[in-house]
């Protein structure tokens, strides 16, 4: 049995946080051409078995990779760190103020239905974002696993709040 | 997700919301995140001279859960010395809100915020607990507040 490849390996990418979301697409289109069902209509049952193997396999690559966050955290899992572990606490005291800060600056515009409010949190956050992705690519970059792996932590609070300001614009718009 | 009546009661009537002034001296406060949720709890607590926890506040950005097992817990604690308040088991808390394996980080949270609470109050308060931090001994003179 050969050993499963790893998500960078289906795609033929290379192993590193940073990369090139063209080529990525480019690769992933290209493997979805060869596996595509069209091509395995007259195929054998196994042949075609194999084929829709690959192309799971190839999706979830490329969910995985093109997404910068949930790229970092498979980058740390390959090398068995666990971000989102269930039992990992974030204490940080100033990071966590600031999160209470986000939530409190969106639960008052959800209430008071300020929607241009709420979209310049928005710009904030991604603004924020930006920053933060900057950051965790000089830590793979340098080889920092652990900081890396605070760093992306503090991006799933994040991310959390993209999600809390995007469920209150659609309320609005909704309504 | 099927909860339990406590965590909807709790859920719905949450007890103790809210915020005590964090510069306060009497006040200890703790915060705690969750990663994997994204959820945020801010605990605190306000300890009378005599070292007894005589008021909890919270305030809770996570699931319902998350936000009864921080209720309950500030119901809990009042009343409570330190160590006593220090001692509640993430596994009561659990048992009580009758959580599923998959929620009882919730109450992990909560037992966590409560004990960095106490740590923050007992940090303003070194240089008075220099001795054993037994529950009965909390020095009532000599204090300079």
């Amino acid at each position: 049995m050969a050993q499963a490849k790893n998500h960078f390996e289906v795609l033929g990418v290379p192993v590193s946080f940073t990369v090139a979301l063209d080529a990525l697409d480019r690769a992933y289109r290209n493997l979805q051409s060869k596996v595509h069902p069209d091509r395995f209509v007259n195929a054998t049952e196994a042949e075609r078995r194999v084929a829709m193997q690959l192309a799971t396999g190839a999706n979830e690559a490329y969910q995985t990779l093109k997404h910068p966050l949930k790229r970092a955290i498979y980058l740390l899992e390959m090398r068995d760190i666990d971000v989102r572990s269930e039992t990992s606490i974030t204490m940080e005291p100033a990071f966590l103020m600031q999160q209470l800060e986000w939530r409190e600056n969106i639960e008052d515009a959800r209430a008071a239905r300020n929607l241009g409010r709420l979209e310049s949190l928005h710009d904030e956050l991604i603004a924020e974002k930006r920053v933060r992705f900057s950051h965790l690519e000089k830590l793979f970059g340098s080889g920092a696993f652990q900081p890396a792996c605070e760093a992306a932590r503090q991006l799933l609070f994040i991310e959390k709040l993209e999600r809390e300001i995007g469920d209150g614009i659609e309320e609005m718009d909704v309504a | 997700m099927a909860y339990s009546d406590k965590v909807i009661d709790h859920y719905e009537n949450p007890r103790n919301v809210g915020s005590f002034d964090k510069a306060d001296e009497q006040v200890g406060t703790g915060m705690v995140g969750a990663p994997a949720c994204g959820d945020v709890m801010k605990l605190q607590i306000r300890v009378s001279k005599e070292g007894i926890i005589e008021d909890a506040r919270f305030k809770t950005y996570g699931c319902g859960s998350a936000i009864a097992s921080s209720s309950l817990i500030t119901e809990w604690v009042k009343g409570k010395t330190l160590d006593e308040a220090g001692s509640i088991k993430n596994s009561q808390i659990a048992e009580e809100l009758a959580l599923p394996p998959v929620k009882i980080h919730c109450s992990i949270l909560a037992e966590d915020a409560i004990k960095a609470a106490i740590s923050d109050y007992r940090k303003k308060h070194v240089e008075e607990s220099a001795g054993p931090s037994s529950a009965a001994d909390a020095p009532g003179a000599g204090a300079t507040v």
